[in-house]
C-alpha cells in the first residue's frame, strides 16, 4: 500500500514500550499529518523523549505500531537507514562531533551517507548555517561555540539530510535563557516554511505559538490533546489542570 | 590540652591539620597539593632527581669498586668505557624488541579491542576471554610458552624461514601488549558519550561509519597517554628476554660481568644497565603526564 500525503505522516498506534519492570509507554497513540506541528508536553519521566526515540527506531517497541510514511518502523525487515534519512532528529545535549568543525558536522552525512556530490553538499551547508544565522562560524569547531550556537548547528546538521519530518527532544531544555530565543525562532521558521516537526518541549508559550495540535502526557500515556487554543484554556483533564497550574 | 573544635574538618583546605598522624608529613604534603592546585593535576611521583641518584650510586660504587680492587687493577670507569659500545648495543636490540612489540601489540590489539564491543555475542566473548587471558598471565610465563612453542625455523615448500629467539621473544611479549590495547580501545570508546552513538545513529550512518568516523578519532587522544604508559613497561620489561637467552643489555652485561671475572664492576655495571633505561624511559613518563594534563576532560 503506498503512502499518500493525505494519510498521516507519522502514526502512533497502541504504542508500549518497558526498560525493564518500568513500562515507559503504556499505549500511545497519535497522528502527525504532513506540514503540521505537534507539541508533546508534559512531566518528566511521562515517556515523551522515549517516543521520539521510538519515531526513529533509536529505541524498539514492545507493542503496537509505529509508521512512517505508511512504513512500519518497527518491522524487522525494514533498513532503518533508509528510515533515518527521513526523520531528522535534534537532542537535548546537541550531541555535536566535537573533532569536526560546524560546516564539517553539517556536511558528513550527506557525503558519507547519501553519496552526495561533495561540492553541491558544501554549497548546502553553507546556505543552511545562514539560515540558522550562524554564517561566519563554519570553521568554529564546537567546543569554540556557545550552546544556543551548537544547537543551531546541529539543527543545521539534521536538515542537510533533507528529512520529511524532524523531532525535536527538549532542544532548548539545556539552554541559557537568552540563547534559547535564537533556536526557538530557528524552529518556528521551519514550522512556518511547512516542514513537519514534533516536539517534546517546555516552553509552554512557544508551544502555543507554532503548535498545531498539542499533546499532554502522563505516566506513559496521553491524558489530553486539543489545539492551542482549547487546551491552554480550559483543560479538561484534572492531571493537566494541575501540570498547567504548576507552570503557568 | 588542645581539643579539635567538632565541626573542624581533619584537613583543611590549605592542606593544614592538627590530626597527630598527618604532622610529620603535613608540610611537605601541604607544599605539594599546593603546587598541584597551580597545576592543575597531579605531579609526577618520578623526577630527574632520580636520575641523579642512580648516577651517583654508579659513581660511588665504581669508587668503592676502585678502592677494594687495590693497585694494578684497570680502573672501573675504564672498564665500563671499554664495554660501553657492547652493551649500548644490547640496549638498542631491546628498544628494538620493544617497538617491534609494540607495533604488532598495537595493531592487533586495537582489532581485539574493536571485536570486544561488537553486537555478535560469539565475538564478543571470544575476545572478551582472549584479552583477559592475555592481560592476568605474566609476562614471563608467556615469554617461557612463545620460545618453547614456536620453531625456530618455518618451512614452506623448499623455503625456510628462520624464526630466531629474539623474533620469538618479541612475539611472547607482544601478548600481554596486546591484550592491555585491546582494553585501552574498549574502555575509551565506552568513554564517549552515548549522545554521539544516538546522534550519528539518527543521522543514517551504519556502525562501521560511525565507529571510524566519528567514535575513534575522538579515542585517540583518550588512548595515548595509557598507551605510552604501556609501552614504557614494555620497554622495562624486554629485560625478560634475556632469561630466554636473547643477546639484550642485561645478557650483554652477564657476559661483560663473566669476561671481567671481577665481583668489584658487578655493581658498577648493573648501575649503569639502570641508568640507561632511566634515561630512556623517564622522558616517556614526563611525556605522558603533560600529555595528560593537555587532554583532559574538560566538563
Amino acid at each position: 500500500m503506498a503512502w499518500t500525503p493525505d494519510q498521516p505522516l507519522v502514526s502512533c498506534k497502541d504504542v508500549h514500550k518497558s526498560f525493564g519492570a518500568v513500562e515507559v509507554l503504556k499505549g500511545v497513540s497519535l497522528d502527525v499529518a504532513q506540514g503540521e506541528t505537534i507539541c508533546i508536553i508534559g512531566p518528566s519521566g511521562s515517556g515523551k523523549s522515549t517516543l521520539l526515540r521510538c519515531i526513529n527506531a533509536l529505541v524498539p517497541i514492545d507493542r503496537g505500531s509505529i509508521t512512517v510514511e505508511g512504513q512500519e518502523v518497527h518491522d524487522p525487515k525494514l533498513d532503518k537507514l533508509a528510515l533515518r534519512r527521513k526523520v531528522g532528529m535534534v537532542f537535548q545535549q546537541y550531541n555535536l562531533f566535537p573533532h569536526k568543525s560546524a560546516l564539517q558536522n553539517v556536511m558528513m552525512a550527506p557525503v558519507t551517507v547519501l553519496k552526495q556530490d561533495r561540492k553541491e553538499v558544501e554549497e548546502r551547508a553553507y546556505r543552511l548555517l545562514k539560515k540558522v544565522r550562524l554564517s561566519g562560524k563554519e570553521q568554529a569547531y564546537p567546543g569554540e561555540l556557545s550552546g544556543g550556537q551548537q544547537q543551531r548547528v546541529a539543527i543545521a546538521r539534521s536538515l542537510a539530510m533533507n528529512p520529511d519530518v524532524m523531532l525535536f527532544d527538549e532542544v532548548t531544555a539545556a539552554l541559557d535563557p537568552e540563547t534559547v530565543k535564537e533556536v526557538l525562532v530557528t524552529i518556528r521558521e521551519l514550522a512556518e516554511e511547512g516542514m513537519t516537526c514534533l516536539l517534546v518541549t517546555h516552553e509552554m508559550g512557544f508551544a502555543r505559538e507554532v503548535a498545531d495540535q498539542i499533546y499532554f502526557t502522563d505516566r506513559g500515556v496521553i491524558v489530553e490533546q486539543g489545539s492551542p487554543k482549547e487546551f491552554f484554556a480550559n483543560a479538561k483533564d484534572p492531571r493537566t489542570q494541575e501540570f498547567l497550574s504548576q507552570i503557568l | 590540652m588542645s581539643r579539635r573544635p567538632r565541626n573542624r574538618p581533619p584537613v583543611d583546605l590549605a592542606g593544614t591539620t592538627d590530626l597527630p598522624v598527618l604532622l610529620p608529613a603535613a608540610d611537605s604534603l601541604a607544599r605539594r597539593a599546593a603546587r598541584e592546585r597551580e597545576l592543575g593535576a597531579a605531579l609526577p611521583r618520578l623526577d630527574w632527581r632520580h636520575g641523579l641518584v642512580l648516577l651517583a650510586v654508579l659513581l660511588v660504587s665504581a669508587g668503592v669498586a676502585q678502592a677494594q680492587a687495590g693497585a694494578g687493577r684497570e680502573p672501573v670507569l675504564e672498564v665500563l668505557l671499554r664495554w660501553m659500545p657492547v652493551l649500548l648495543r644490547g640496549f638498542l636490540f631491546n628498544i628494538v624488541i620493544s617497538f617491534l612489540a609494540m607495533a604488532v601489540g598495537t595493531l592487533i590489539g586495537t582489532w581485539l579491542g574493536l571485536m570486544q564491543i561488537s553486537l555478535l555475542p560469539p565475538v564478543r566473548v571470544g575476545s572478551w576471554f582472549v584479552t583477559q587471558f592475555f592481560r592476568n598471565a605474566p609476562w614471563l610465563v608467556l615469554l617461557f610458552y612463545c620460545m618453547f612453542l614456536l620453531p625456530f625455523e618455518f618451512r614452506i615448500g623448499g623455503l625456510v624461514i628462520p624464526f630466531p629467539d629474539w623474533i620469538k621473544a618479541t612475539i611472547g611479549l607482544s601478548l600481554p601488549v596486546l591484550a592491555n590495547v585491546s582494553e585501552i580501545v574498549r574502555g575509551a570508546v565506552n568513554s564517549i558519550p552515548s549522545g554521539q552513538w544516538e546522534a550519528s545513529e539518527s543521522l543514517a550512518f551504519n556502525r562501521r561509519q560511525i565507529l571510524w568516523m566519528i567514535i575513534l578519532p575522538q579515542c585517540v587522544k583518550r588512548m595515548l597517554p595509557p598507551w605510552m604508559n604501556l609501552y614504557a613497561i614494555l620497554t622495562m620489561a624486554t629485560v625478560l628476554a634475556s632469561i630466554v637467552g636473547v643477546s639484550e643489555m642485561m645478557t650483554q652485561a652477564g657476559r661483560v660481568l663473566a669476561a671481567e671475572d671481577r665481583p668489584d664492576l658487578l655493581i658498577p655495571i648493573y648501575s649503569f644497565v639502570l641508568l640507561c633505561f632511566f634515561v630512556y624511559c623517564y622522558p616517556i613518563a614526563r611525556w605522558t603526564v603533560a600529555l595528560e594534563r593537555r587532554f583532559q576532560v574538560k566538563l
